[in-house]
């Protein structure tokens, strides 16, 4: 067990190197630099500027520079804002980022869950088609539409909440189902087809054979087999959450870590978009790896000791 | 009854009603018309690409063309929807983006099935080390958000339509070759593939006559399923300034303008983000139905 | 002596993307307590379909119940509701399934599944369930049953997986059993185990036993009484001694003649020329006449009717016509 933990945050140390090393120099195949976008800078002034950034060294030396730095967590300045190092800014923004984020999950798998056994529970009835309906449309309709027209229903139709900003409880409301949105419909049906799946299988038959109950049928023989690929899904959920949140934060102007990755994206301000990245890509591994550790727990069918892979 | 009624039948007179057993396609096929919500898929899909192909044509104004006394026109029969803020018809622009979108989302999502195919083909067929190896790749690179590199990819390309397509064909590759090889590894132990082989096939001939049809299946389903996202991914990007540069319209772009605009003039977003969610609810519903259509394990007795 | 089971023309039809399909036509049986009786026939004849109707186990929304009652203990049990019905399930009658592989509930232990059984039938005191559960696994013939009852049913093997089938069938010690084809899926060694095993338990406790398969030579070991089926009806059926000595339908007699001779080992295989038919594409007559070596005119135009050749031997064909006998 733990030498199969310890295997697996191996893995993703290589993993996020190799997420390092490419974006670095993806950012650095970028013509221009940061210093070169807006005003003309007399040659002289940015000479010293790119010197005092390091950006003349050659590029191993610069490369090599950045992963000892990462290696101790130090993300390095921010180009645009002078004085401010990217730590302090995720530092900063993340919190925002993670209450919309935390929000969204709940909702997604609160609802997409229960909404999903309703439908299979109710299948083919009125239940069931909305259900699918809503599901559909939620998959289907990206989240800046959707977000766009909750903010005209309830900020401009009917004044109730308003359209932007995090300030309180209110402000959360809107921009979590517009980020919700995607993953609670995926989730829906996910749920709702693996219960269907599970109740065709044998030993359903079998265990209604010796005379168990429907709901007991559905709740204990037939949940924790349809929750598996629902418990799966969680990771792939916090990176749709993740890369949602650059959307859904641009429109309500919350001032969170996936509009702040925008802006650096638009000012090529390079530590910035480096280390959000990283940061992102080292959110999501870990949450596979909390995954990945206790999906065993819940399928016994899955053992810890033998490193299947695919 | 009569003494004839007794008297043996000769073999030739058993008229015997010989029904040919149905095929994979004609059980698909049989089932996805039941399936009323894919029809609609199919007609949906049919209906934008025609539109796609050829509505620029047959419109009187090009997407390009601006006029800026009429800037911001409701629809009217001269604009059926309106204009936009530089005085571009939206009708047309709305057609042309559905050509630019449908064209990215069919591209792009060729793309990863070619690669995919090729990458997971090798995998699956190797087997041992090599396939160890080329997995272990393809799991690191599953590790990673893709859509951050999508982004970053469309920074250092610069905005444009060729570089959309290949953004976005080569980041998403990696699920259709985790699907590829899932199908060869297990059609290469299946009991028919062991047959063919002791009957002396060929290695080429197996793969093309036994597992390539098998695989075809899943793959149908996951490039249909993965054109919306395709499309959708490139919606975003230019809602974030990435996507085709001005005056080419995609969705996305229409969108994204129509979104600033929203407020004064709600038409212009409204046009583009219906034809939008239409066209991704129909491959929905396509994919949908060609995947529960396709799985041979679906088709039991009393489905649905 | 009152049947234990009696179903009394029983016809079922499925709803299917292809239309509606009658999978069994008129079948009637009887069962009597501590009785073995043996359905036998190709697949798709409507075996298993007939048991899993009398346990209300066919899925709901698919299934068609057309005529025919279906009588447990003199009472007519399609007018029970559910909750009635679960009742009777597991402690009244019970079965056994075909795949042991897919059977079994993979996340939960084997020894919960089974305490399952117990607890619903309230047939021990609270408490005593794991030592009953313990003894039933033994009793299936399980070595080591404290290890096994909080194993999981991916960690045992076939046989044993079916072992386990049984022994959580047999929880309630129910009056009737289905074994719808129990050893199908197990090696030659393993099912003479299980044979034994069923012969044994049920001698033991008086139970009686639906015996389903397509094997000849099982039925034939261990049912007192047989039903033929063919194309979803009941063709002939009789004891086995009758059956197996003097077979009246020709279906029965081919499935005799196909089985291999040990003392003449080169006597050519014989089978029965054709298929079974596409049951939604039926003709008029008899089901079996395009394969029939002895078919007359007749069996194109009606269905035969059951005649009677002994007390316990019916057959439905028209070579047994009385009418026939009296022409030639």
């Amino acid at each position: 067990m733990v030498l199969y933990v310890l295997k697996r945050i191996g893995g993703a140390v290589v993993v996020l190197w190799a997420i390092v090393t490419i974006t670095f120099f993806l950012m650095h195949a970028i013509p221009g630099g940061p210093f070169t976008q807006e005003k003309k800078l007399p040659p002289a002034v940015l000479a010293t500027v790119e010197a005092r950034y390091h950006l003349n060294d050659p590029l191993a030396e610069q490369y090599a520079d950045y992963l000892k730095h990462a290696a101790v967590l130090d993300l390095g300045p921010s180009y645009k804002y002078p004085g401010k190092t990217v730590n302090a800014i995720i530092k900063e923004t993340f919190p925002v980022s993670a209450q919309l984020g935390a929000i969204s999950l709940f909702l997604a798998i609160g609802a997409g869950l229960i909404a999903g056994m309703l439908a299979a529970w109710r299948k083919n009835s009125w239940v069931d088609y909305t259900m699918m309906i809503g599901a559909t449309l939620g998959v289907s309709v990206p989240s800046f539409i959707i977000a766009a027209i909750l903010i005209q229903l309830f900020a401009f139709t009917w004044p109730v909440l308003p359209a932007a900003m995090w300030k309180g409880p209110a402000y959360m409301i809107m921009p979590a189902l517009a980020l919700a949105a995607h993953p609670t419909a995926f989730i829906m049906r996910l749920t709702r087809s693996s219960i269907l799946d599970v109740l065709a299988q044998d030993y359903i038959k079998t265990a209604k054979s010796r005379g168990v109950g429907t709901t007991a049928l559905l709740c204990r023989h037939a949940l924790r087999n349809a929750l598996l690929p629902v418990v799966s899904y969680i990771g792939p959920l916090a990176a749709a959450l993740l890369t949602g949140s650059f959307i859904v934060e641009s429109i309500f102007s919350i001032p969170g870590l996936g509009r702040h990755f925008v802006t650096s994206i638009y000012n090529r301000d390079y530590t910035v978009i480096l280390g959000i990245t990283i940061f992102y890509s080292f959110l999501i591994i870990f949450m596979n790896l909390i995954i990945d550790m206790i999906y065993p727990l819940l399928d016994p069918r899955i053992s810890l000791k033998k490193d299947k892979g695919v | 009854m009569t003494e004839r009624d007794f008297e043996p039948i000769a073999i030739g007179d058993i008229e015997s009603i010989y029904v040919p057993p149905q095929t994979l396609r004609q059980r698909g096929w049989q089932q996805m018309k039941q399936n009323r919500l894919a029809i609609a898929g199919i007609v949906i899909v049919t209906i934008m690409t025609l539109l796609a192909v050829v509505g620029p044509w047959l419109c009187p104004y090009t997407y390009a063309e601006q006029n800026l006394a009429d800037a911001n026109a409701y629809p009217s029969a001269a604009h059926w929807f309106g204009t936009d803020s530089l005085g571009r018809d939206l009708f047309v622009r709305v057609l042309y983006g559905a050509r630019i979108s449908l064209s990215i989302g069919l591209v792009a999502s060729l793309i990863n099935v070619c690669i995919g195919m090729v990458y997971g083909g090798i995998a699956g067929l190797a087997g041992g080390k090599t396939d160890r190896f080329m997995m272990h790749i393809v799991d690191i690179l599953y590790a990673i958000p893709m859509l951050l590199y999508v982004i970053l990819l469309m920074v250092v390309f610069k905005p444009g339509l060729v570089n959309i397509y290949i953004a976005l064909g080569i980041a998403y590759w990696l699920n259709m070759a985790r699907i590829v090889r899932g199908q060869i590894l297990s059609l290469k132990e299946q009991d028919y593939v062991l047959a063919a082989r002791s009957c002396g096939t060929s290695s080429w001939h197996i793969l093309t006559r036994h597992m390539l049809p098998n695989c075809v299946g899943p793959i149908i389903v996951t490039l249909t399923l993965s054109i919306p996202d395709a499309i959708f991914t490139e919606a975003f990007l230019s809602f974030i300034g990435l996507g085709v540069s001005a005056p080419m319209a995609s969705w996305g772009v229409l969108t994204s303008e129509g979104i600033s605009s929203m407020r004064s003039f709600p038409f212009q977003l409204i046009f583009p983000a219906v034809a939008l969610c239409i066209t991704m609810l129909g491959f929905m519903f396509l994919g949908d139905g060609l995947r529960d259509a396709l799985d041979p394990q679906n088709q039991k007795e009393g489905s649905r | 002596m009152k049947p234990l089971l009696d179903i009394r023309n029983l016809s079922i039809s499925f709803k299917t993307y292809r239309g509606i399909m009658e999978a069994i036509h008129g079948v009637s049986m009887t069962v009597a307590p501590a009785e073995t009786v043996g359905i036998v026939g190709e697949s798709g004849c409507g075996k298993s379909v007939t048991a899993h109707a009398v346990m209300r186990l066919l899925p709901q929304e698919t299934a068609i119940y057309s005529s025919g009652t279906i009588y447990w203990d003199g009472q007519d049990i399609q007018a029970l509701s559910e909750n009635q019905m679960n009742e009777l399930r597991g402690r009244d009658m019970a079965m056994v399934f075909q795949d042991p592989m897919t059977a079994l509930n993979p996340v939960l232990t084997i020894g919960s599944q089974i305490r399952e059984g117990l607890r619903l039938h309230g047939s021990v005191p609270a408490g005593q369930e794991e030592t009953q559960a313990l003894a039933l696994l033994q009793a299936v013939g399980i070595t080591s049953p404290e290890k096994r009852i909080h194993q999981y049913p991916h960690e045992l093997s076939g046989g044993m997986r079916q072992r386990c089938l049984i022994a959580m069938a047999l929880a309630c010690s129910p009056k009737l059993l289905f074994a719808d084809e129990p050893t199908t899926a197990l090696d030659v060694t393993t099912e003479a185990q299980v044979l034994e095993l069923l012969s044994q338990l049920q001698k033991k406790s008086a139970m009686a036993v639906v015996l389903i398969s397509h094997n000849l030579g099982v039925i034939a070991r261990m049912c007192h009484r047989v039903y033929v089926m063919y194309a979803g009806v009941v063709v002939e059926q009789g004891t086995t001694e009758e059956l197996f000595d003097g077979p009246a339908h020709p279906y029965t007699q081919g499935l005799l003649a196909s089985l291999p001779d040990p003392d003449h080992g080169d006597k050519e295989l014989q089978g029965i020329p054709g298929q079974a038919p596409d049951l939604f594409h039926l003709t008029a007559g008899c089901r079996f006449y395009p394969r029939c070596p002895r078919a007359m005119h007749i069996c194109t135009r009606e269905e035969p009717p059951a005649y009677t050749l002994s007390d316990t031997h019916n057959v439905r064909c028209w070579l047994w016509c009385p009418e026939r006998r009296n022409m030639t």
